[in-house]
């Protein structure tokens, strides 16, 4: 050595970085993802791979040819992003549906307001709501791919929410639905029922999910409280009224509720800082999903609620900070 | 049909007379009263609101203009004597010439003067290196080299000279607010007299280490040694703390100091020839880039005096030439 | 349950390699230089000069002002010059050169090892003798002791707090003076309970020291049975966080008291003083010896010869360094004090000053610093900070002067530890920033409130 270096204090960090955190999430992401390969199959992987590919070649090129910086590939976002996204899609998807998603989420929600760190809706979701309006017809259909385990009778047509959204609309009791469909619980924890690739078990979203907490990646109080919420809420109408409305655990386990509330809600960027301040943002989007789904148009809203909710972070940020030292 | 349409254009029109009413008699009664002469002598402001005048933008300084009884205690560095005319033509006043001024650096420790020691790894900013150490180099007084001074120029007159590690002025763009000057923490920035035909001769260090301590940290360092001051005929340099100040008010840019500094710590910017010498060989700094970096280095036919006062190009001056008996000297 | 402070804080990598190295007594250089500026507060006043013969002990430079203290000789020899020589980060200070001769103390100096744990009865005794022998606090902001034993007359301390947490990763010094000079700190302890007139005395130690924490407690109950000058002196386990060693945070931890923002730790009744502060007054005290010496961990994953060595005030850094064989050659930065808020040395020259606690190495890879990217507001800082700040949010508003502001979000309770750095994934450099900002809102307030005095 011959110059010394010189810095500030402190002279040593910590080994997490914005890439260390990423690959934490992928890894999380890892259980939803095999299982939506196992029992999607190939059309799952062309969706994947497609969706993978498309968002992280866009924020490649958009941060080296339209911002002429040196690319932020290297932080993983835009392959979480893209995992993301593709589980929010249904397995039939095209590639093209894909590239579009990819970029609605990269090129327009995260790399017009400057990158990672800088957008204000998250870009996975933006990507599936944009999707789910302008291709309601392709986002809305379940059936066709075939998985390399369990029968065909695995994927059914359309997702429980909307079976029995369509089902009351026609005037059905919530019974008469199930008889005719045959929903069980374990099959909605072990990947048996209809839904975008990320939807479909419950226990894979668990596992990724423990991982994180473990990992210190997040923190619980987001999760858990959307999660409460929507059991409060419809616990509460569900009591009212079994027939018309759907039990709590029906609405726990359908419509990417654990999806969205372990990996979409939790996304750094787009939730609040602080832990009260997460509480609040995870009631909001229990409420506005439930909203949705009793009394709106679409059959689930995890999408939208988060959407709405992204909105309010910086208003939640700004009330509430956490308790300063030495200030009652 | 044809009455509904009717009736439409009819609502709407009422609309409108209505609404135009309302917001007249909102716009009455809501006037602020203000002085027309504001807006008259903003107009004639450079509009950069830099500050510089010490007022928090073009607007407040026009206020400040017209309230003042005299334009004595009020300029704008930016817009200058023109500028301040103009004021004075709107308000009716009385206006003192000002010698416009420049920004000047004050430091020459170059890569090649002063070597470095030290690495910096931290926040790029002279201010939390200032706060931390020294700098990279034995000089405790110089340049740092974080470029706070670029940052804070709003009329992107200061770069940094990647070969010598130092901030230059450009001549034209520099307005002379000042806010280099206020972000420097070591006070290397000074605004001088821009000088007749833009001539200047100033001392271009600030260390008040002792002669042999300056000396080491920076070989063109100005090692207080007092011969500029004894050799200026009208009493402009002083030397204090081990380092000489000229005083550019009693400065005839005779240039006898130039040449009498050992280490070259004195510079002169502008002249189309170098110092004269009177008896002896006398060094010239290594390295001077007071002129922009855009200012092509071959123009070698000397430039008319007239051209060279509207565009400071570098003149062909024998500094090169100068160099190589710098290094005769320090050997 | 083992006591901590309430809010954030971080859990670096402990690194105490250097824990098992007794103190060794380094032998004194050929010259030493004795610095004006050991203590915050004004500079003290060299009153010798070039030529003059002082022996080991003697004073050498006087206080200017209220918070400032005496500098003594810390050998015996002839003054070779008195002037600037520049210190770690290379700023010239007035330097005292002493050429080095045989040690040869002051008369009035006890230099046995007797054990004195009889208290002096009379605090402003005990005070003289502490202001007299020039100790400062030695926890690292080296403010002098005596000014802290004496509060202001309307502000009253009820409880003493020892810190021997040395939360910092590395250090050992203070580890190593708890094992082998225990009761030499706990007599401190009881002097300065005396001075202070409180009734409770907490020594609190981190976790991952037992061997400490036994030592003293066995110290504590021995002197106690001996006199009732040391009762209500106890030893508590506090948990192992970093900054757990900061004053506000320790307060908290031990007795779950805040200071307010811009307060003292005396506004809640506390006074807060190091380990080895408290070696010090032992020494000024019952032996009258100046603080002319103290330890010094050098060490490093890098550095081949970990140690803990006892050294005269005003050894070249570079003396040090070279009797332990000298730098690895993989350092790349050496660090005077802990890796968390230690200065970086940016002139190995420079001699030791009364609080230098360490000389750290470490290397590239360890310490140099990442490019920065992109916040991605994972709220990691703000979970670190143990002040309850949002760093990120205070980054922002420093890098564009938004003083106001910064004021708001308490930019001037920041104890600059060091956590939101450390912590940040997109390796902001959050500190760099606040710390310059924390400066220039400390001195508008101060500006603000100090026409109403």
């Amino acid at each position: 050595m011959n110059k010394l270096l010189v810095s500030p204090s402190p002279h040593i960090h910590s080994k997490t970085s914005t890439r260390s955190l990423m690959l934490d999430v992928v890894i999380a992401l890892l259980p939803s993802v095999i299982v939506s390969v196992l029992f999607y199959g190939w059309s799952a992987v062309v969706v994947l791979a497609s969706s993978v590919v498309f968002c992280v070649l866009l924020e490649y090129l958009i941060t080296r040819y339209l911002m002429k910086q040196a690319s932020t590939i290297g932080d993983l976002s835009a392959l979480v992003t893209g995992i993301i996204l593709a589980l929010n899609l249904p397995p039939t998807a095209p590639w093209w549906v894909a590239m579009i998603g990819a970029v609605v989420a990269i090129g327009v929600t995260k790399m017009t307001f400057g990158g990672l760190g800088q957008n204000v809706f998250n870009p996975a979701i933006t990507g599936r709501v944009f999707l789910l309006i302008s291709f309601p017809a392709i986002m809305t259909t379940w059936g066709g791919a075939k998985g390399f385990i369990g029968g065909a009778d695995a994927v059914s047509g359309a997702t429980p929410l909307g079976i029995v959204k369509e089902g009351l609309a026609q005037g059905m009791t919530l019974d008469q639905i199930y008889a005719m469909h045959d929903f069980s619980y374990g099959q909605m924890l072990f990947a048996n029922i209809g839904g975008s690739a990320g939807e479909i078990s419950a226990i894979a979203i668990i596992i990724g999910f423990i991982y994180l907490l473990a990992r210190k990646v997040i923190r619980p109080y987001i999760t858990l409280s959307v999660l409460v919420t929507v059991a409060v809420f419809s616990g509460i109408f569900w009591l009212i009224d079994p027939t018309q409305y759907t039990d709590p655990l029906f609405n726990l386990l359908t419509g990417g509720v654990l999806l969205g509330a372990v990996f979409m809600a939790t996304d750094y960027v787009t939730s609040p800082m602080s832990d009260k301040g997460g509480i609040i943002f995870g009631v909001g989007i229990g409420i506005i999903t439930m909203l949705i789904r009793y009394f709106g148009s679409y059959p689930e809203g995890m999408s939208f609620a988060i959407l709405i909710m992204n909105s309010t972070v910086p208003l939640i940020n700004k009330f509430c900070k956490q308790k300063k030292f030495g200030r009652a | 049909m044809t009455a509904t349409i009717i009736w439409t254009i009819a609502a709407i029109t009422i609309l409108g007379i209505v609404l135009a009413v309302v917001l007249y008699l909102v716009a009455n009664k809501f006037k602020v009263e203000e002085d027309p002469r504001i807006d008259e002598v903003e107009k004639v402001m450079p509009g950069a609101n830099c500050g510089g005048c010490g007022f928090a933008g073009c607007r407040a300084f026009a206020q400040s203009c017209v309230e003042a009884a005299n334009l004595d205690n009020n300029y704008c560095p930016v817009g200058g004597n023109e500028v301040m005319k103009k004021v004075a033509a709107v308000l009716g006043l009385e206006v003192h010439e000002k010698a416009p001024m420049v920004a000047v650096v004050r430091c020459n420790g170059t890569c090649a003067n002063r070597p470095v020691v030290n690495d910096y790894d931290g926040l790029k900013s002279c201010k939390v290196k200032a706060a931390l150490y020294s700098g990279d180099t034995g000089c405790f007084y110089g340049c740092l080299g974080c470029g706070d001074c670029v940052s804070a120029c709003q009329f992107g007159a200061i770069s940094m000279d990647p070969e010598t590690g130092l901030p230059v002025v450009d001549e034209e763009k520099c307005t002379a607010c000042g806010a280099c000057v206020k972000a420097c923490p070591k006070k290397i920035i000074e605004l001088r007299n821009k000088g007749p035909k833009n001539r200047r001769v100033f001392v271009s260090c600030v260390n008040m280490e002792k002669g042999a301590a300056a000396r080491k940290a920076c070989s063109s360092a100005c090692i207080g040694c007092g011969k500029c001051a004894k050799a200026c005929p009208f009493d402009a340099i002083t030397v204090e703390h081990n380092v000489a100040y000229i005083d550019f008010n009693k400065c005839r840019l005779c240039r006898k100091c130039v040449v009498e500094c050992p280490t070259g710590a004195i510079h002169d910017v502008n002249f189309p020839a170098p110092a004269p010498k009177p008896d002896k060989q006398a060094p010239k700094p290594a390295a001077k880039p007071v002129t922009p970096a855009s200012a092509p280095a071959a123009a070698a036919s000397p430039q008319t005096e007239a051209s060279s006062a509207v565009k400071p190009v570098k003149p062909a001056d024998a500094r090169p030439a100068a160099k190589p008996e710098v290094e005769k000297k320090e050997e | 349950m083992k006591k901590t402070f309430s809010i954030g804080g971080v859990h670096p990598d402990d690194k105490k390699i250097s824990a098992g190295c007794a103190i060794e007594v380094l032998p004194t250089p050929k010259t030493v230089y004795i610095s004006m500026a050991q203590h915050l507060g004004g500079p003290a006043k060299a009153v010798v000069a070039a030529g003059d013969r002082v022996k080991t002990g003697q004073v050498i430079g006087e206080p200017t002002g209220f918070i400032s203290a005496y500098v003594h000789s810390s050998v015996t020899g002839t003054v070779k010059s008195v002037g600037l020589r520049k210190d770690l980060a290379g700023i010239p200070v007035v330097h005292v050169e002493i050429d080095v001769e045989p040690d040869e103390w002051v008369e009035t100096a006890d230099t046995t090892d007797t054990l004195v744990t009889e208290i002096p009865q009379d605090p402003k005794f005990i005070v003289d003798r502490i202001k007299a022998n020039g100790v400062v606090g030695l926890g690292g902001a080296t403010f002098p002791t005596s000014v802290k034993l004496c509060p202001p007359p309307d502000k009253k301390a009820d409880i003493l707090i020892l810190n021997g947490a040395e939360c910092e990763p590395y250090l050992t010094s203070d580890y190593r003076i708890m094992i082998e000079k225990s009761r030499q700190i706990v007599v401190g302890a009881a002097l300065m309970k005396r001075v202070l007139g409180v009734h409770k005395v907490v020594i609190g130690i981190e976790e991952n020291k037992p061997e400490a924490i036994a030592k003293m407690s066995e110290a504590v109950s021995s002197l106690a049975a001996g006199s009732g000058d040391y009762a209500g002196i106890e030893v508590i386990t506090l948990k192992k966080k970093y900054p757990q060693g900061g004053e506000k945070q320790l307060i908290d931890a031990i007795t779950r008291r805040q200071v307010k923002s811009m307060g003292l730790p005396i506004d809640v009744g506390a006074v807060v003083q190091n380990v080895a502060t408290s070696l010090a007054v032992y020494d000024a005290v019952q032996k009258n010896r100046p603080l002319i010496d103290n330890t010094i961990t050098v060490t490093g994953d890098c550095f081949p010869r970990q140690s803990n060595v006892l050294v005269r005030v005003g050894t070249p850094l570079s003396y040090i360094i070279d009797s332990l064989g000298g730098i690895p050659e993989n350092a790349a930065k050496a660090i005077s004090g802990g890796p968390m808020m230690g200065k970086a040395i940016a002139n190995l020259d420079a001699a030791t000053l009364k609080g230098t606690s360490s000389i750290l190495f470490l290397t590239e890879e360890q310490t140099r610093r990442k490019p920065e990217s992109n916040c991605i507001r994972c709220g990691r800082c703000v979970e670190a900070c143990p002040m309850g700040l949002e760093p990120f949010l205070l980054n922002k508003l420093a890098r564009n002067g938004m003083t106001d502001e910064l004021e708001q979000n308490g930019v001037q309770d920041c104890i600059e530890c060091g956590c939101c750095l450390y912590s940040c994934p997109a390796n902001i450099p959050l500190l760099d920033s606040i710390r310059i900002a924390k400066g220039e809102v400390i001195r508008i307030i101060r500006s603000r409130t100090a026409p109403k005095k």
